[in-house]
């Protein structure tokens, strides 16, 4: 039996099924604190401010997991091509095309987004309909060897169905905060009615209290999926640099990408925050010096990590 | 991949299917009787070749491994512009056998040394009387065959490629998926 050099990275994976058993469990509490207050009470309008709020976030995730390859590329302006659109298509599907092969995996379709800024992403709900796009600026920057880093740690986060685990994390931040603006509303609005029947005397509190657990759990959630999408890009970061056999390529991809990152004008960086969640390098430039509580927020981990990560590979691989 | 590896965002490197390799000097009897397509004789491996000291001492030793015996005529490593590697045998066209042999080795030194997830194809070269090229190309992870027939400027002769399928259906597991029939252009030794 050979033996193997891809042995995974069991404390990335440890830490990811624990952040990944919180947001269960968050989600879990969530509920039964909110199933509990409402039978306890059974007020009616807090009632129907939950139901509304669940099926809302059930549609806005559903429609941004069963959509999400089109919003991408529309927001990113970004037009599918074939390997006969110009030298630039032709290498990225020639460079695609050895990604796959090397993986087994189905070919996923190719964007290019006519923006300077050097960036590329993935997206799509499942490998038939995934999308992998770079920037026209990342084709320029980059040699072959780091273009196909990128791309290999693109095509990792559609092997790990990225969309689908971000999507089902997101549902419940996404339900917490309709419920607070919810709850918000039907104080503002809905408080007259009540007060003249007379017989609702605990609706005020109850919905207070909806209205409190939902910013904690909002609050608890958004910290979590953060957490979460920094493990999934060391997650793609490792499988692809596995895939091609070049960590450094990839490193030196994301340094230069990185540095290039910090010189763009915020102007078209606002235009591309949305995205960030599967963006190779997030658009957001926070100084040189990256504050622990910023390094919380980000949906991708500080540059000296993944180089670290990168570089733990690379010895992996020549001993 | 398992449910549990998406959630964990664990892929693991697909391990190569080496034995398929062997069916080709049938195959290749087989083109030759029902086609004008004759082999050359060339066969090429090509894999990514992994930074650092322990890729490029098996790599070392592969060369050294294939210089030796009878009925070759050389033995070359190339680089293409993907950053593959292409190590190309060249034996006598009647001498199938002896350079399928010699493909394979390089395949188990390469799996033996950790590095089979980092094998992308091997190659086999034949030629018609007017000149048209053909390869029969082998998927390691997919442990299937499909033939590339190129033509001057990136073009792909697709009937010839489809008249191979239909001729060599039975001797080889061809790839049924025609999108993964990726062109290899350029490819060293074809």
């Amino acid at each position: 039996m050979a033996r193997t050099r891809y042995a995974p990275d069991k404390g990335l994976i440890a830490r990811m099924g624990a952040t990944m058993f919180l947001i269960g469990l968050v989600f879990t509490a969530f509920i039964i604190a909110i199933v509990l207050l409402l039978t306890q009470y059974s007020n009616v309008s807090s009632g129907g401010i939950v139901f509304i709020a669940v099926l809302l976030a059930a549609g806005i995730s559903f429609g941004s997991y069963y959509w999400s390859d089109k919003i991408a590329l529309s927001t990113a302006g970004a037009q599918l091509v074939s390997p006969q659109d110009g030298p630039m298509a032709a290498e990225l599907h020639g460079v695609i095309d050895r990604l796959c092969a090397l993986a087994d995996m189905p070919k996923p379709r190719v964007a290019i987004a006519p923006t300077d800024m050097p960036n590329a992403f993935a997206t799509g709900r499942n490998s038939k309909v995934a999308v992998v796009c770079v920037t026209q600026g990342l084709m320029r920057r980059l040699d072959r060897n780091e273009l196909e880093g990128v791309l290999s740690h693109e095509m990792s986060h559609v092997a790990h169905k990225d969309v689908a685990v971000m999507t089902i994390a997101s549902f419940l931040g996404i339900m917490a905060a309709l419920l607070v603006r919810f709850a918000f509303y039907s104080e503002l609005f809905g408080g007259g009615g009540r007060d003249r029947r007379g017989n609702d005397q605990n609706a005020l509190p109850v919905v207070l209290i909806v209205m409190l657990i939902g910013i904690v759990v909002y609050a608890i959630s958004f910290l979590l999926i953060r957490l979460l999408s920094r493990y999934r890009e060391l997650s793609a970061d490792r499988s692809g640099a596995l895939l091609t056999g070049q960590p450094s390529a990839l490193a030196s991809a994301l340094v230069k990408v990185s540095s290039d990152m910090a010189r763009i004008p915020t102007r078209d960086l606002r235009s591309a925050e949305p995205l960030n969640a599967f963006y190779f390098v997030p658009a957001l430039t926070s100084g040189r010096r990256q504050l622990s509580l910023s390094n919380l927020f980000s949906t991708h981990p500080p540059l000296e990590r993944r180089l670290a990560e990168l570089d733990k590979i690379s010895k992996q691989l020549s001993r | 991949m398992g449910l549990l590896d998406t959630l964990l965002g664990r892929t693991k490197p697909v391990p190569p299917n080496l034995d398929a390799l062997f069916a080709l000097p049938s195959a290749a009897i087989t083109l030759q009787a029902a086609t004008d397509f004759t082999p050359t004789g060339t066969g090429s491996v090509c894999f990514r070749a992994a930074e650092g000291r322990a890729f490029s001492d098996i790599e070392r030793d592969v060369k050294d491994l294939l210089s030796m015996g009878q009925n070759k005529t050389g033995v070359e490593i190339t680089s293409d512009s993907y950053g593959f590697t292409w190590l190309v045998c060249k034996h006598t066209p009647e001498d199938i056998e002896g350079l399928v042999t010699d493909l394979h080795a390089v395949n188990s030194s390469l799996e033996a040394g950790g590095f089979g997830p980092l094998l992308l194809c091997t190659i086999l070269g034949f030629r018609d009387s007017s000149g048209r090229r053909l390869g029969l190309v082998y998927l390691y992870k997919r442990g299937s065959f499909y033939p590339f027939a190129p033509q001057v400027g990136e073009r792909r002769d697709n009937a010839a490629e489809l008249q191979v399928r239909g001729v060599l259906g039975n001797d080889l597991k061809i790839e049924p998926d025609l999108g993964r029939w990726f062109p290899v252009w350029g490819a060293p030794g074809l």
